[in-house]
């Protein structure tokens, strides 16, 4: 198992300061964690990516920690990547607050990022910054809230009434 | 005044004609977006078999159809394709909401589901179920085939404005559950014994 290596690896290249490293003590093979600044999350992706072997971007989510209790930051980023040639898996993480919920889009790296950016820019509001095409994936077109913020209330803000009644006269 | 009427001759009226046509070849539109559309399936197979009832001619097009049968759940963004598969359907056409979530929402009371399609259309009949059974969805056809027969009207005036259908509902005979007298299938008048 060379999950040490990449560890060191990161060490070597980003120093031991500045990112912190967890992990899950029962499983600790599939539940490693590193968390990043933010503003750096696109150069330790792309390391990941090219020195490490990590070839496999599994998905791309985000948490909302408004009201969580002993709770920071606002939004957590999640990355979570995996090596299919040595089965290692790494889940990157990183922390967002409002008013700059701006990260660099990881489209260049992994093609399979597009859609998933755009899940969470839908859901969450986070912008991808150099994302070729960050439009809503899964709301209608004129829905301009992000539904998946603690903030949005469960039942919405009345947008699945704003629709014109059809009558039978006008059928 | 005496009449007298031709042997095999029956007398009716045009809309109790044209009711009897349609309500016995109900072509349904399958709007099956969730778990009710699998006992829809259900009720168009072998062993419910809605042909007994004329309404086995399930057509995937709505300018083909009369019926349409809402089952499961709609959400925000598949509601304006329901209301134009609604319009794009010839009159007179009817529409069953089967199963809780096309009737109320269900379960799903969250923002993007929406809570009843008969907030946005016109409903004939509700199906309460999650999902119904193949027998309730053919209790509801029978009964939409009985609404049909009394309300029906060859040029579809009972559709024309929400208070002459109230005006039509006033006029109804409420049903007591007891020995309810239907008119005959035919009102036959005839020369020969009367």
């Amino acid at each position: 198992m060379d999950s040490p290596s990449t560890l060191d690896q990161l060490k070597q290249r980003f120093g031991e300061r500045a990112w912190s490293y967890s992990e899950n003590p029962q499983s600790p093979q599939s539940n490693r964690r590193i968390v990043v600044p933010a503003e750096q999350v696109f150069s330790y992706l792309e390391f990941l990516k090219e020195e490490c072997g990590f070839d496999l971007l599994v998905d791309v989510t985000c948490v909302d920690y408004l009201y969580y209790r002993g709770a920071k930051d606002r939004f957590g980023l999640v990355y979570c990547l995996a090596n299919t040639t040595t089965s290692e898996r790494l889940i990157v993480r990183c922390f967002l607050n409002e008013p700059d919920l701006t990260v660099n889009s990881a489209v260049p790296l992994w093609e399979g990022a597009n859609w998933l950016e755009r899940e969470v820019f839908d859901m969450f509001g986070i912008v991808f910054d150099g994302h070729p095409d960050l439009r809503k994936i899964l709301m209608p077109e004129e829905f301009d809230a992000h539904p998946l913020r603690k903030d949005y209330p469960l039942r919405g803000r009345g947008e699945r009434h704003n629709f014109q009644r059809i009558t039978r006269a006008e059928g | 005044m005496e009449l007298t009427v031709p042997e095999n001759v029956a007398i009716t009226k045009l809309d109790w004609c044209a009711n009897w046509c349609r309500k016995n070849s109900l072509w349904p539109m399958p709007f099956a977006t969730a778990c009710c559309g699998i006992e829809l399936m259900a009720t168009g197979a072998s062993k419910h078999d809605v042909a007994r009832f004329g309404a086995e001619v399930f057509r995937f097009s709505p300018r083909q159809c009369d019926l349409m049968i809402v089952a499961g759940r709609v959400v925000m963004k598949m509601l304006p394709v329901l209301q134009r598969i609604w319009l794009q359907m010839p009159e007179p056409k009817w529409c069953i909401s089967m199963g809780a979530c096309a009737s109320t929402g269900g379960v799903f009371d969250t923002y993007c589901v929406v809570q009843g399609i008969d907030r946005f259309l016109p409903v004939d009949m509700y199906v309460p179920g999650c999902p119904p059974r193949p027998e309730q969805l053919i209790q509801a056809i029978i009964d939409l085939q009985d609404k049909i027969q009394r309300e029906g009207t060859l040029n579809g005036r009972e559709f024309l404005t929400p208070q002459r259908q109230q005006e039509k509902r006033a006029l109804q005979i409420i049903p007591t559950g007891e020995v309810v007298s239907r008119p005959s299938p035919l009102p036959i008048l005839t020369n020969s014994h009367a």
